[in-house]
């Protein structure tokens, strides 16, 4: 930073860190949460208590969390990332020999407040360590084959402990996020399209190593899979989640059933539905204004983030951010993709809406970091 | 780690470019995620609408109460009786075998019926209601209701059975209801192409014989639809809306249960058949075969025991011989043969016809029931007397399509329309017929054994008592046996009149009466003595073996199922006819002997309303009677004297 660059801006302080807060980010976030309050309230058939309240707590547990990250200087967290990354690591090993078993998979650590999902941990820890690896990295070195193995292994490791839980969604979803801020720190072109052609390669060793022994995916993971390529053809077992999924979607029409009034849901049809599936709900009551209406609502944040990502000029801070904003966009894609019917169903739920304690605190938690990344960059004196 | 300015510029340009890049692929990606909303909520939505609503409703069938049967005096015939029965509903019972235990303790339930419903239990899911006891008193019912709350998951229900309380007396004629088989859907699914959904409904009962399976359509009544929203697991949430179901039509049938039971009661012993017709409208009063059977066994599955030993009774309780046995008419026969020479001007009434005990035509011996011969007879005589001789000759001079058609206008060889099971045809042999059967031309010798009521000639009871009916009165009366749907009267029997010269017609009744009341007549012994209800008729004895199979053996010495069969029409009273009666007994022997008193009782009965006094009868028949009717007292069912006001 040169000298007259320094001169000319300035990093705020005190009472002005609030002020330089991202609001529109903020505000953004509030009204997505407030759309899951709405819907789980829907949901739990009128009754806030089931999940609305413990929802709204944990968001605004989540939001001073936040507020507190973001008060905390960027620098303190690229520091960190990587001492984030070893606990999110340990955490992963503790999971797999004490975690608590649900829907077929070890993913929890019961914390007696709450149960804390290590993989969520990971979510963030390995944007903050990546981005850090990248901050540090001199930049001529950024495509060189060993330094681009480091942050490959970095990632590949907790994806192979989410993997063994298992829990494809969080691995695709780590996998990918990596891969993204590795593409955002300049990595060569080349090594992208040698790993998409890889990923093909292993699609195509995942379909044949289908009975052998040497099996890559659990059965119900190859039965979604089956179902996702033809989810007529098992419409009350395996299919059956995507065939209602896309019954609830559809008859919501232009402007749905009414707040309430989803048949889908309240004949208990959806599977899941305060969870991944809950997007359905949203589709079904209040129809394709409303689905609209949510996604607008993502493009936005998401948009937000990367033009705030662009105005930073700290490696770490811009990195960062994209991360969390590829992430959040990973979550929310994924999930919609999946129940309407266009990727397999993964366990990936929809960010801030979905019912789940430590998913929301975390993603939270995460934009906390982004806030921070934001207010602590300089800007130009007022 | 501190950068160079140019380093700072080069990264973050880097980032910018890419995140641009990568920010376009995510909005690319946000635009399909938008299109397929567009797709599915837009233009597939009717679509998924539809699925949601065939998720979210179900619609049940209310079955329709089925339609009673009385008979002409409002008696009833079959009715529908309240069967309280208990369900259970697993979901709501909690621990099943606690509420049976509970339920156990209040009233018996038959070990088979527990095994039964726990069975169902188990299969069923857990909001399918399953039967836990049927057919429960009143008493057990209302004590099961009363402890309902200790009760979880027992609903108290009250279905209809359907009864028979004449028991025998119309089991021929109203018939009984049973399960549907697949046997039935089959055979429906062939007329009907879309079956009554009612038909799938477990254990759903439809008409299987007699008017229960031929008015059916009339009896079933239309269903009730039930749509109600139910949730992913079945269970009802709440009720949309209801069509109620329509109650199937009562019948009222022309059959005077009261005559019915005299007549069953009066050839209670023997395997036979009689029809009664009231020869104004046509109406059948009676159409009783025996031995009958009690219809209400097979409501709910009749044992195989009992229903073996009905199946291999060799009286064949289960045939209803009135409509469905088909005899030769024997000389019953005579008057349809004398009818079509008189009309054809083939005889006159005075030409003499020497009968010699038998005739040759064509190297072939034709014997008169009479070996010693009548001697010279005219038509009256000959028809008294029933001399096959004088028929032969007439048959000689027919043809046979004239003997044919006569016996079609008189209702033989023609099935009758009326709603009853299998209802026979018979046949009126002619050469088409035959051909077609034996692939054989029709000989003469075909038409001489036509002429006398053997060979091929065969009827049913019902055709003889139409065809005595239409004698009577010169009138085309066809049988009815429905005389009102829910109370709309159904047309007469009587459609016309039948063209016979009147001349001729009286000829033959006054020969019929001869039959009965004078000292040649073959039932001159069965008189009625009083004017009032004097009867006309014709006595027939039909082979059932060629004469040369007899082995000259009498009648009684051969075995039950080579003995004669004895048959007699007539009606009464002779100057005013009302009631035109025939009578078969398989294997019971002569006609008169045997089928005309029974005919002349029973022609009594249905002009008196009551078991005849022994006055009516000539003396030397009275000492027989008196036994016959001492009988008979045990038999009859008792019915109310205010059912006795006739027209209904």
């Amino acid at each position: 930073m040169s000298y007259l660059e320094h001169r000319l801006s300035v990093i705020p302080t005190g009472f002005g860190k609030i002020l330089a807060l991202n609001w529109a980010i903020l505000l953004l976030l509030c009204a997505i949460a407030g759309v899951g309050f709405v819907m789980l309230y829907s949901v739990a058939g009128g009754n806030a208590s089931t999940w609305t309240n413990p929802q709204i707590q944990r968001f605004i547990m989540g939001m001073f969390g936040l507020f507190v990250v973001a008060m905390i200087p960027i620098y303190f967290w690229r520091n960190v990332s990587f001492i984030a990354y070893v606990v999110a690591i340990i955490l992963l090993i503790i999971v797999e020999f004490f975690g608590v078993q649900g829907m077929g998979a070890q993913r929890w650590i019961d914390l007696g407040f709450m149960r804390l999902q290590p993989s969520e941990v990971m979510k963030i820890a390995l944007v903050m360590l990546l981005a850090a690896y990248y901050d540090w990295l001199p930049l001529h070195r950024t495509s060189r084959p060993l330094w681009v193995l480091v942050p490959v292994i970095l990632i590949l490791l907790p994806v192979m402990l989410v993997l063994r839980q298992p829990d494809l969604g969080t691995s695709v979803l780590l996998m990918a996020g990596g891969g993204a801020i590795m593409f955002f720190a300049g990595v060569h072109w080349a090594y992208f399209v040698s790993v998409i052609a890889a990923g093909a390669g292993l699609i195509f060793g995942i379909f044949n190593s289908r009975g052998t022994t040497w099996q890559l995916l659990k059965d119900y993971q190859y039965a979604r899979i089956d179902t996702f390529l033809d989810p007529s053809s098992d419409p009350l077992g395996a299919g059956y989640h995507i065939s209602q999924a896309k019954i609830a979607l559809g008859s919501g029409g232009w402007t749905g059933r009414g707040f309430m009034e989803g048949t889908q849901s309240r004949l208990n049809f959806l599977p899941e539905k305060h969870t991944d599936f809950i997007f359905t709900i949203l589709a079904e009551e209040f129809g394709f204004v409303g689905t609209m209406s949510l996604l607008v609502l993502y493009f936005l944040l998401m948009t937000f983030c990367i033009v705030a990502a662009l105005g930073m000029r700290d490696r770490f801070s811009s990195l960062v951010t994209l991360g969390i904003a590829m992430t959040f966009f990973l979550f929310f894609a994924i999930n919609m993709a999946m129940v309407m019917g266009l990727a397999p169903v993964v366990g990936v739920p929809l960010p801030l809406v979905s019912y789940g304690g430590s998913s929301m605190l975390i993603l939270l938690l995460g934009f906390g970091v982004l806030q921070s990344a934001y207010v602590h960059q300089p800007r130009s004196k007022v | 780690m501190k950068r160079s300015p140019q380093e700072i510029q080069l990264s973050s340009r880097r980032i910018s470019r890419r995140a641009v890049l990568l920010g376009s692929v995510q909005m690319g990606i946000v635009g399909v995620l938008g299109y397929r909303m567009r797709q599915l909520q837009i233009e597939e939505s009717q679509t998924f609408r539809m699925l949601a609503d065939e998720n979210r409703i179900n619609e049940r069938l209310i079955p329709p109460t089925r339609g009673l049967i009385y008979d002409r005096k409002g008696r009833a015939a079959a009715i529908n009786i309240p069967n309280y029965r208990l369900t259970m509903t697993r979901d709501q019972a909690g621990d099943v075998e606690n509420v049976l235990d509970s339920l156990q303790k209040l009233i018996w339930i038959e070990p088979e019926q527990l095994i039964k419903t726990r069975d169902e239990l188990r299969r069923r899911s857990p909001f399918v209601p399953v039967v836990v006891a049927e057919n429960l008193t009143w008493e057990d019912f209302s004590k099961v209701a009363a402890n309902a709350p200790v009760l979880p998951g027992i609903t108290t229900e009250v279905g209809f059975n359907r009864r028979y309380p004449m028991g025998k007396n119309l089991a021929h004629v109203v018939g009984y209801v049973g399960p549907v088989s697949d046997f039935d859907l089959k055979r429906i699914a062939e007329t009907d192409p879309d079956p009554d959904p009612l038909l799938h409904i477990p254990r759903y009962q439809i008409g299987k014989t007699g008017t229960e399976e031929k008015l059916e359509d009339m009896l079933r009544g239309t269903a009730g639809i039930q749509r109600s929203e139910v949730n992913a697991i079945g269970r009802v949430m709440r009720e949309l809306d209801r069509t109620e179901s329509v109650s199937g039509a009562d019948i009222q049938l022309t059959i005077d249960t009261k005559l019915q039971n005299y007549v069953l009661a009066r050839m209670n012993d023997v395997s036979a058949s009689a029809v009664v017709m009231d020869t104004t409208s046509g109406d059948l009063l009676a159409v009783a075969s025996t031995p009958a059977f009690d219809a209400n066994l097979f409501v709910d599955g009749i044992s195989s025991k009992d229903y073996n030993a009905l199946r291999d009774n060799k009286f064949g309780p289960l045939r209803a011989k009135a409509v469905q046995g088909t005899y030769p008419p024997a000389s019953t026969y005579k008057m349809i043969t004398a009818l079509a020479a008189l009309e054809a001007g083939l005889i006159t009434p005075g030409e003499r016809v020497k009968c010699e005990g038998h005739i040759e035509v064509h190297f072939n011996k034709f014997h008169c029931w009479n070996r010693g011969g009548h001697g010279r007879v005219a038509l009256q005589q000959a028809l008294m007397q029933s001399c096959d001789v004088y028929f032969y000759e007439l048959a000689q001079r027919l043809d046979n399509d004239q003997l044919v058609s006569m016996a079609k206008r008189f209702g033989l060889g023609v099935r009758h329309n009326v709603p009853l099971s299998a209802v026979q045809r018979g046949i009126a042999p002619d050469n088409d017929w035959k051909q077609k059967t034996k692939g054989e031309r029709w000989l003469l010798g075909d038409t001489i054994n036509a002429s006398i009521g053997q060979g091929f000639v065969l009827t049913s009871p019902l055709q003889l008592a139409v065809m005595s009916a239409r004698l009577a009165t010169g009138k085309v009366i066809n049988p009815r046996l429905v005389h009102s749907v829910d109370t709309v009267v159904q047309p007469s029997g009587v459609t016309g009149d039948l063209d016979i010269n009147p001349e001729h017609l009286s000829l033959i009744q006054n020969a019929m009466y001869g039959v009965t009341n004078r000292r040649s007549g073959t039932a001159y012994s069965k008189r009625v003595i009083w004017d009032k209800y004097k009867m006309a008729g014709k006595t027939g004895t039909a082979q059932v073996v060629r004469i040369r199979d007899q082995q000259n053996r009498r009648n009684e010495n051969r075995p039950w199922e080579q003995r004669d069969h004895a048959l007699f029409v007539g009606y009464a009273p002779f100057d005013d006819p009302k009631y035109a009666v025939s009578v078969v007994v398989e294997h019971g022997g002569g006609g008169g002997s045997v089928a005309a008193p029974i005919a002349r009782d029973i022609a009594l009965f249905a002009q008196m309303n009551q078991v005849p006094p022994l006055g009516v009868y000539p003396k030397k028949e009275r000492k027989t009677v008196g036994i016959e009717q001492s009988k008979i007292w045990g038999l009859l069912d008792q019915f109310d004297a205010t059912e006795t006001v006739d027209e209904v």
